[in-house]
């Protein structure tokens, strides 16, 4: 399966320069066209995602200002940056699983700073985190590491554990694994498995709720270079033909422009990078990690 | 990184630092003091605890007294694994209470953990009063005094235990949109299940070493033969006692250990 081919070629009423000023206009995310061909000026989908004026630091230590971006639905973005540029804690502050210092995030239509913790449970359950550090829960099977994927639209203790679970869940979460290629290892403990399965288990957990948005944390980082595309061309799948919005951090030059219909990049304190990947060589993402 | 320099081996105590040990030596040698620490006790206590070994050798073995001291030993035990299970069984709820950043407030944490302080600031042995005087003699107020002894103890540990285990899988949990009961129910207590089933070892042993002095008061179980011997100055009887204990004692400590490494060693 190639991905590149699939590609729809970008029409968009906004300019983008590799470089953007956050201005208000290159806040608004450029619309997509449908596949199937809508017209280039019509307001295709709706914006998923707002970020605008975001700024968060630890004790005292600033990690980016100032970072506004949008996102629409169906749009699969790359977020490359340098180690500690603080694309993992962007994505954290998107969920709302830390607090950020200032801005606004609004998610799905959720105003995710102010919201109560019963709207953003609402929110989260329509997406899927991939962890850099995957966060299986050890000592338990894989199977069931994928059904607590399902605890955010099902609570209680059916969703525990594989055992309790419904028949419709663990068949969803076994589809979710065989999406993946690990079907044959549900039953194994969690912390029995190598980095790019348990990388994999990750990404299955993070499948089997059907989010609308995807938010993945270098995905494929432990996998070797095959399954690394395999679960790339996964994304980017979900992203054509689902219309799942997909966010995904890369330290992959190569991944980042061929997969991304965007690339968002991260340094020194702020987002300088907010560009249409057909509109960026590899040369322009190497610039940011000088 | 040219100017990040390499940390010192050893840091130096600051002043004040060191303020604080030369107090910490005075104060140990005051309770010296205070503890009634005499040379001469020291030196004529050696003879009389010969005098009371051999009066306390041989040791009562005679059947009927060790048949006796068997069933007392028996209730001793079952007061002690009676008690452990209820304790450690109303620890997990409490501990959750008191883990911080878990699913309670933090005044609920305080207060909490509070009432665990003050639980374990009161001795067993007290416990077991507190219970004679409600409940009245026998082995009940002992074994509701072991199950408030190891909530105590549980209580506290679990909470450290929950509050130490890694935030990832919690993290990755929260973010599918997990309710925090939930999150602590999948994530929190399988990871550190190891570590409960550790500290409910540890608490059954002490569980089995307390029980064993409940009788003192009439609270049930061996001790009141022990009190008996010695008020009687029975004293092969109460050395069987004693010896008694140390052997179920020390029994059951190597049991606890095989246990542990049955069941978490190699899973860890
Ligand atoms: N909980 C925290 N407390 C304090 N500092 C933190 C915390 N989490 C992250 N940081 C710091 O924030 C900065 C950004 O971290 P972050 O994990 O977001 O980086 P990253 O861009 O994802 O890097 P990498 O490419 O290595 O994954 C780092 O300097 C890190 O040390
Ligand atoms: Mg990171």
């Amino acid at each position: 399966m190639s991905a590149r081919c699939i590609r729809t070629p970008g029409t968009h009423s906004s300019t983008i320069s590799s470089v953007t000023n956050l201005t208000t206009e290159t806040q608004v995310a450029p619309t997509r066209p449908q596949q199937t061909g809508a017209e280039v000026f019509a307001p295709v989908l709706p914006v998923d995602l707002r970020v605008t004026r975001l700024a968060k630091s630890f004790a005292g230590t600033l990690i980016f200002k100032n970072v506004s971006f949008g996102l629409s639905r169906g749009e699969a973005v790359a977020i490359v940056g340098a180690n500690g540029t603080g694309k993992s804690t962007l994505l954290r502050c998107l969920m709302g699983l830390i607090p950020a210092d200032a801005g606004a995030i609004d998610v799905l239509g959720t105003d995710v700073r102010g919201a109560k913790s019963s709207d953003l449970r609402a929110m989260r359950a329509q997406m899927g985190l991939v962890s850099q550090k995957h966060n299986l829960v050890p000592r338990l099977s894989v199977l069931s590491n994928v059904v607590q994927g399902l605890l955010g639209q099902s609570p209680g203790i059916r969703h525990w554990s594989q055992s309790f679970a419904p028949a419709a869940s663990r068949a969803e979460a076994m589809a979710a694994l065989t999406k993946v290629g690990l079907a044959h290892l549900a039953s194994r403990r969690a912390d029995r498995l190598s980095g790019g399965q348990s990388q994999r288990v990750a990404i299955a957990r993070a499948l089997v709720g059907q989010p609308k948005i995807l938010i993945a944390d270098e995905p494929t980082a432990s996998l070797d270079p095959a399954a690394g595309e395999d679960v790339m061309d996964l994304f980017f799948d979900l992203a054509r033909q689902e219309g799942v919005t997909v966010i995904f951090i890369s330290h992959n030059i190569d991944h980042a422009l061929r997969y991304g219909d965007r690339v968002l990049g991260l340094a020194d304190g702020g987002m300088p990078l907010d560009a249409r990947a057909k509109n960026l060589s590899a040369q322009d993402l190497r610039g940011l990690y000088d | 990184m040219t100017d990040a320099s390499m940390p010192a081996r050893y840091e130096r105590p600051s002043a004040l630092a060191f303020l604080g040990y030369a107090a910490a030596v005075v104060i140990i040698l005051w309770s010296f003091a205070g503890a009634g620490f005499s040379i001469d006790k020291e030196i004529s206590s050696p003879p009389r605890f010969a005098d009371f070994i051999d009066r306390a050798f041989p040791p009562n073995m005679e059947p009927k007294v060790l048949a006796r001291l068997g069933w007392k030993m028996l209730e001793t035990l079952q007061i002690a694994l009676a008690g452990a299970v209820i304790g450690i069984v109303c620890s997990v709820p409490v501990a959750l209470l008191a883990a911080r950043g878990l699913i309670a407030p933090t005044w609920i944490n305080q207060v909490v953990r509070t009432g665990l302080g003050f639980i374990r600031a009161v001795p067993d042995i007290a416990w077991a009063l507190v219970f004679v005087v409600a409940v009245g003699l026998g082995p009940f107020a002992g074994m509701l005094a072991i199950a408030i002894d190891t909530i105590g103890f549980c209580g506290r540990f679990f909470a450290d235990d929950m509050e130490a285990a890694d935030k990832g899988p919690s993290e990755s949990l929260t973010a599918t949109g997990a309710r925090k009961l939930d999150v602590v129910a999948c994530a929190t207590i399988p990871a550190t299940m190891p570590a409960f089933i550790s500290t409910s070892l540890f608490a059954t042993e002490k569980a089995v070493r307390s029980s064993t002095i409940l009788g003192l008061v009439g609270a049930g179980g061996i001790g009141i033969e022990l009190k008996v011997g010695f008020d009687l100055f029975d004293y092969p009887t109460a050395m069987t006692v004693i010896l008694m204990i140390a052997v179920v004692v020390i029994s059951f400590e190597y049991l606890s250990g095989w246990a542990r490494t049955k069941i978490i060693g190699e899973q860890r």
